[in-house]
């Protein structure tokens, strides 16, 4: 899928910000695009992995928190396993959710679910979907 | 101290307590069968669900850790766990701290203590092969599962990520199959052993977790699996609803613990199996 992006300004701030809270070195990446093969997510995201990190290589980071696909991961490290590089790419999209959250304004509107289903739901599920709006 | 007359510090978590009570019970069970003591930790809160996974989120491993202090001035330097999810956050929090300095200092101020203990997080599988060990295990079987073929299923966080939980390998892990075949089971070929059940997106999208659960469905019947066998309250969960969603004939989900103190010797109908699986593993008769 080819997409048209303009290189012309890079969103340095951010891509410092995203960089220092996952601690990850998004040039070590060569997408060889294991993490998306791995991935048990793509299909409900609209950016796959392994091009979460070439946007980032190419400082093109606005987009990125804006996007669905770091709230589609559930942080099951398919990916990090498979990379040859080490890249962790659960820290990475983290610290998308992170930095979405910290910069809205609005509050982010996570469920609309009725009361009685949601109390038939384990207790870690919800525990752990509640967590990550919160960070 | 020997061996043999170790206690371990055991942490059920909220689940077990609650819905899954069968996991806690026959896990108990099998532990007292193989002569491992357990005691529970008094007064234990909630693990925290998940580890922060970015740098500057301290208060993210406050209840993990609380946990750890607990059960360290209980007198405790292992704590069994049996749930995935207490079992990583609390093995990921117990690695995390043990490396950052000044992680370790917020929360011992916020916790008002003088110093993180060191308490090893475990799993029963680790007590399995690394107390019990293999040969022991076969020993003590009562009631071989002869010809229950069983699809193991390890899900995502009982193995990952492999540097700091080590339990086994992540990409190709046999642990639960060793174990399995010691009880006498057939462990099927079952390609989604690792693959993610769709975890907490239960809560807000049914749909995609389903999605997920259904490959690992898929992969399971194919192995011709008579049963798959869970580790992970949640997975069961995820697995169980996805079936009844699809309408399609139930492959019946297990709890390890149960299948391990059904070959021990004990009555399948006190170990809270949960149908089809109680009517399939009624089938197999009573003990040698
Ligand atoms: S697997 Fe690693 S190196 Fe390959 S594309 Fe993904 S992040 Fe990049
Ligand atoms: S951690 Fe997230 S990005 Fe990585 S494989 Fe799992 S769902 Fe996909």
């Amino acid at each position: 899928m080819s997409q048209v992006i303009s290189l012309h300004r890079r969103e340095e701030e951010l891509i410092k910000e995203i960089a220092e809270l996952s601690e990850q070195n998004f040039y070590a990446c060569y997408q060889c695009g294991k993490c998306t093969s791995a991935c048990p997510l793509t299909f409900a995201m609209d950016e796959p992995p392994h091009q979460i990190l070439r946007f980032l290589q190419l400082g093109q980071a606005k987009r990125l928190i804006e996007s669905r696909s770091p709230w589609a991961c559930i942080g099951c490290l398919s990916c990090a396993t498979y990379c040859p590089k080490g890249v962790d790419l659960a820290r990475i999209m983290e610290a998308l959710r992170t930095v979405h959250l910290r910069r809205l304004d609005a509050p982010f509107c996570y469920t609309q679910d009725d009361g009685e289903r949601l109390s038939t739901l384990p207790q870690s599920a919800l525990v752990a979907a509640l967590r990550k709006v919160t960070w | 101290m020997s061996e043999e007359k170790k206690t371990f510090g055991y942490y059920p978590g909220c689940e077990l307590r609650n819905r899954v009570k069968g996991l806690d019970l026959s896990a108990r069970r099998a532990c007292r069968a193989l002569g491992i003591r357990l005691k529970e930790l008094k007064d234990w809160t909630c693990c925290g669900g998940l580890v922060p996974q970015v740098k500057d989120n301290y208060m993210g491993f406050l209840a993990p850790a609380r946990i750890l202090v607990e059960a360290h001035a209980q007198g405790f330097d292992e704590l069994m766990t049996l749930c995935t999810f207490c079992f990583n956050t609390l093995r990921r929090a117990a690695f995390f701290l043990q490396g950052h300095a000044e992680a370790r200092k917020r929360l011992e101020l916020f916790l008002g203590v003088e110093g993180l203990p060191r308490v090893k997080v475990i799993h029963l599988l680790e007590v399995l092969r690394d107390h019990v060990g293999l040969d022991r295990l076969r020993e003590s079987v009562q009631r071989p599962l002869k010809g229950l073929r069983v699809a193991p299923y390890y899900g995502c966080l009982l193995l990952r990520p492999a540097q700091e939980i080590k339990l086994d390998n992540p990409e190709a892990p046999t642990l639960i199959e060793v174990i399995l075949e010691a009880l006498g089971c057939e462990v099927t070929d079952f390609s989604s052993k690792t693959d993610c059940c769709g975890s907490y997106h239960i809560v807000t999208n049914g749909q995609v977790a389903g999605q997920c659960s259904d490959l690992i469905l898929r992969s399971a019947v194919k192995s011709k699996a008579d049963m798959l066998v869970a580790m992970c309250p949640l997975c069961q969960f995820n697995l169980d609803w996805r079936q009844k969603q699809t309408r399609t004939a139930p492959l019946p989900v297990v709890y390890f613990p149960q299948l391990l103190a059904l070959a021990l010797g004990e009555p399948v109908d006190t170990l809270g199996v949960a149908e089809p699986a109680a009517t399939a593993l009624s089938a197999l008769g009573s003990p040698t």
